[in-house]
């Protein structure tokens, strides 16, 4: 199923399918490896529900709802 | 001297490494992007000395942070003789996409692999021999925080810097690698250093690469028509970074074998699950840092002294026994004493603060009797010009160190960047992201590290923002301004209350910052809200070796500004207010409780006090202008003197008061002082307020002054003056006006409202442009 990662509940994990958003946003994303094919689990949201905080490549990473809504996942079952 | 850089992810032990390499007392923090300029020393114990420049923390070569723009001029213009690409072994996936863009600059690269220890304990191995064979670059494994490794890494660095390196690359097989190819040749063809590289950066179309070489764009273009690939079309930039990581992932997870792990959570996991909690996480934060502020500023710690004036309250040790005293005796001895306790016991901030500057005391004593023979001029130079500026200045920090401690130990164990993780939701209102929490908060300590700090915010016009409102979160030398003219208020007019006037102005402050940013984000500094993209550290317990380090590099940093900036601006001041036009020195020697010593009673004699008058009519909507008549100019020159250091404010109303009302007056808080300037003048309450609010807003420091001057974009500082002359006057005026005519507030609040229409109308009609610059409206 897919669905964009700002959608995810916390403790699910995906699969990066693809990557939108402005130049500047999108080179980050990708600089922190935010690529397709990279694995990324929600572990949780921040107090005020944004941002948010998910494990991928073996780190944690916060960024926020508009950023995650420019990352398309593939959920893992 | 061969030179080399350190490179490496933010956060990855890089600072740690150059700090035993150096000998150096580089900053390290748990906080991603703390060492935000490069810093330079020399390894000494080697063949040869070596020049070590640290590179800040940078996760790319792409040219969005000036980190990244920094560490990437530095290697591709400096030629250092070898890179040390320092790698998170406990991250090797995401640091080693750093170096397969370091590899491609045509520079010798060794791979320092950090935090092996830490890999090890968790249960994990990694083949360093395996990887070094199929990367093509040396590598070491290292701790640098166990000082592991350090003399081969260095050897070997040493070794590799002797033969020069060809670029690789890792995008051989990507689908681009003939344009790479293509690109680099001509590039060589044109004679252009680093071929490779550059190669790589103009077919990801970067900025900065693409405005160099703007004849070979076409050449890219022309490669894009023909390219079509499944999952990402024409887009480079994403094929490029696509490649890299596939390169990491197919390579080296061979080189990791991954332990048993007996639990799933480790103990930082625990810890972030109760301090980023979805109820909790925002009260304990709040807890924390009243905690610190309390055991730095409050003089009745744990409110031991409020508790006991619910009995008979705890006893001070100087007033007589019929005042609920002790009726000590002033001595050597119980002075010191009453550095710990007198009435309340004081916090630990405070009797360190007392401490030193009981023993400033003494210090300055000896001053005074050196000079006790010399010329009246000569004596006042020394110890009120030369020493009184040092003084004022260090007397500040231990109260500073304190806090400085209390927010190492909160950024080295990583608990900083889960605080901006927190309250990015909140500061996004305002234009801002979660990161400018870090800087603000810490302007109450002191402006200038605060303003250092902002190099962490990635968005230029945040950064000027942010460093623009900071000297409004009032610092701990305008804490006496506070408490000595709302003491004067209480005492004088018997209103209100003293605590409540002091909390209400750093509420002002905090307020004014807000507004004054949703002001600028809204007009002058437009533009969108920078993404929030962090690496969130794992927590861990902060190091005894790294906290002293850090706080000596501030005791260091003050120490320098209390011997240059500060040092020749109060000299200048000193000069201005102690003779008068006609180089007549006009200090004294007085009486005072039986001590003689020298002071300025004639200081509106003086150059500043002609100064002071000539501008004091600016100050009448202000309420301490030309309403005051003959002896309002005390507040504009002690406002003046304030730009030397905002605790002279006070100390030159104690003078000031003596030169209009006649008599001398010295309280350790200041408030006889204020109290004989509000009778001396006249001057109301909403004046005495706007008076604070003044001092609070108004231009800071020289010392606060330079480092703004340093840290704003080229251009941005004399706006930036005239920002803080601006909302000063404009708040001050308001307060003076709606706190004596009340009605004036409709006139405030129509003004207000019109301009806020005003803004928004434009902004509507004026959509801002996608990264164009918005010029200054002002």
């Amino acid at each position: 199923m897919e669905k964009l990662l700002s959608e995810f509940t916390v403790g699910e994990t995906g699969t990066v399918r693809t990557v939108s958003g402005e130049g500047r946003l999108r080179r980050r994303l990708f600089d922190m490896g935010v690529t397709p094919g990279a694995k990324i689990t929600l572990r949780k949201k921040a107090p005020l529900g944004d941002p948010l905080e998910v494990n991928l490549r073996g780190y944690e990473l916060t960024l926020r709802k508009t950023e995650a809504a420019c990352v398309r996942m593939e959920v893992n079952a | 001297m061969k030179k080399f850089a350190l490179a490496g992810n933010p956060n990855c032990g890089k600072t740690t490494l150059f700090n035993l390499l150096t000998g150096s007392a580089a900053y390290v923090g748990n906080w991603p992007g703390v060492t935000v300029e490069k810093r330079e020393g020399t390894y000494k114990r080697g063949e040869e000395r070596v020049r070590i420049v640290d590179l800040p923390g940078i996760y790319s070569l792409s040219p969005y942070t000036p980190e990244e723009v920094v560490s990437r001029n530095f290697i591709l213009d400096e030629k250092p003789d070898c890179v040390i690409d320092v790698v998170d072994a406990t991250n090797l996936e995401r640091n080693l996409y750093l170096t397969t863009q370091l590899m491609e600059i045509d520079v010798p690269v060794i791979i320092a692999l950090n935090m092996m220890d830490a890999v090890e304990k968790s249960g994990d191995a990694i083949d360093e021999k395996e990887l070094e064979r199929k990367i093509g670059l040396p590598v070491v494994r290292i701790s640098a925080l166990k000082n592991q490794g350090i003399k081969e890494l260095m050897d070997r660095a040493l070794k590799v810097s002797k033969e020069p390196r060809a670029g690789e690359t890792v995008l051989k097989g990507s689908p681009i690698a003939h344009l790479v190819r293509d690109v680099s040749i001509a590039l060589k063809g044109q004679k252009v250093e680093n071929p490779l590289f550059h190669a790589v950066k103009l077919s990801e179309m970067d900025e900065i690469e693409a405005a160099a070489h703007e004849e070979l764009v076409p050449m890219v273009d022309a490669f894009k028509s023909t390219f079509d690939d499944d999952t990402f079309g024409t887009d480079f930039d994403a094929v490029i970074a696509d490649a890299r990581y596939r390169y990491i992932t197919e390579n080296y997870s061979a080189v990791i074998s991954r332990g048993n792990r007996g639990e799933p959570f480790t103990p930082s996991d625990k810890a972030d699950k109760v301090l980023t909690h979805k109820i909790w996480g925002i009260p304990i934060f709040l807890v924390i840092l009243l905690a610190i502020f309390h055991l730095t500023f409050s003089e009745d710690f744990l409110y031991l002294g409020a508790w006991a004036s619910l009995g008979n309250g705890l006893p001070t040790l100087f007033d007589p026994v019929s005042e609920g005293g002790l009726g000590w005796e002033e001595n050597a001895a119980t002075t010191l004493l009453a550095c710990f306790y007198d009435g309340a016991v004081f916090s630990p901030g405070v009797i360190f603060t007392n401490l030193w500057n009981w023993l400033l005391g003494w210090v300055g004593t000896l001053f005074e009797l050196c000079c006790a023979n010399a010329a009246p001029w000569v004596g006042s130079f020394v110890v009120d010009g030369i020493w009184g500026g040092l003084s004022s200045v260090l007397g500040f920090l231990p109260q500073i160190l304190v806090l400085f401690l209390f927010f190492s130990i909160l950024e080295d164990s990583g608990y900083m960047a889960r605080v901006a993780f927190i309250l990015d939701r909140i500061f996004r209102k305002f234009g801002l992201t979660g990161r400018a929490f870090m800087p603000m908060i810490m302007g109450f300590g002191c402006s200038l590290p605060a303003m250092i700090n902002t190099r962490t915010l990635a968005d230029e016009k945040e950064r000027t923002a942010t460093v623009r409102v900071i000297p409004f979160f009032s610092c701990g030398a305008k804490l006496p301004i506070l408490t000595a003219i709302a003491g004067g208020i209480v005492t004088s007019f018997g209103v209100g209350n003293a605590d409540l006037i002091t909390y209400g102005m750093y509420l002002l402050g905090i307020v004014t910052a807000i507004f004054c940013v949703l002001f600028m984000r809204s007009t002058s500094l437009r533009g969108e809200i920078s993404p929030f993209l962090m690496e969130l550290p794992a927590y861990h317990a902060p190091l005894f070796k790294g906290l002293m380090i850090h706080l000596w590099d501030k005791t260091k940093h003050f120490i320098k500004k209390a011997f240059t900036v500060i040092f020749a601006s109060t000299i200048v001041i000193w000069f201005l207010s102690s003779f008068s036009w006609d180089w007549k020195f006009l200090p004294q020697e007085i009486e005072y409780e039986g001590e003689t010593f020298m002071a300025n009673l004639r200081m509106n004699e003086s150059i500043l006090g002609s100064i002071g008058m000539l501008v004091q009519p600016l100050f009448t909507p202000l309420g301490f202008g030309a309403q005051l008549q003959s002896a309002g100019w005390v507040f504009a020159v002690a406002a003046l003197t304030g730009l030397v250091a905002k605790e002279n404010v006070i100390a030159t109303f104690g003078t000031l008061a003596a030169a209009i009302a006649g008599s001398y007056v010295a309280t350790e808080e200041g408030v006889m002082e204020t109290v004989a300037i509000i009778e001396a003048t006249g001057v109301n309450v909403p004046g005495l307020i706007a008076f604070i609010a003044f001092n609070m807003l108004t231009v800071p420091c020289f010392a606060a002054c330079a480092t703004a001057r340093a840290e704003l974009p080229k251009g941005k500082f004399q706006w930036t003056l005239l920002f803080w002359l601006a909302t000063s006057y404009i708040v001050s005026a308001a307060i003076y006006l709606v706190g004596t005519w009340w009605w004036t507030a409709f006139i405030f609040a129509a003004a207000l409202a019109a301009s806020i229409a005003g803004i928004a109308l434009w902004n509507k009609k004026h959509p801002p442009k996608k990264s164009a610059n918005v010029e200054e409206e002002k």
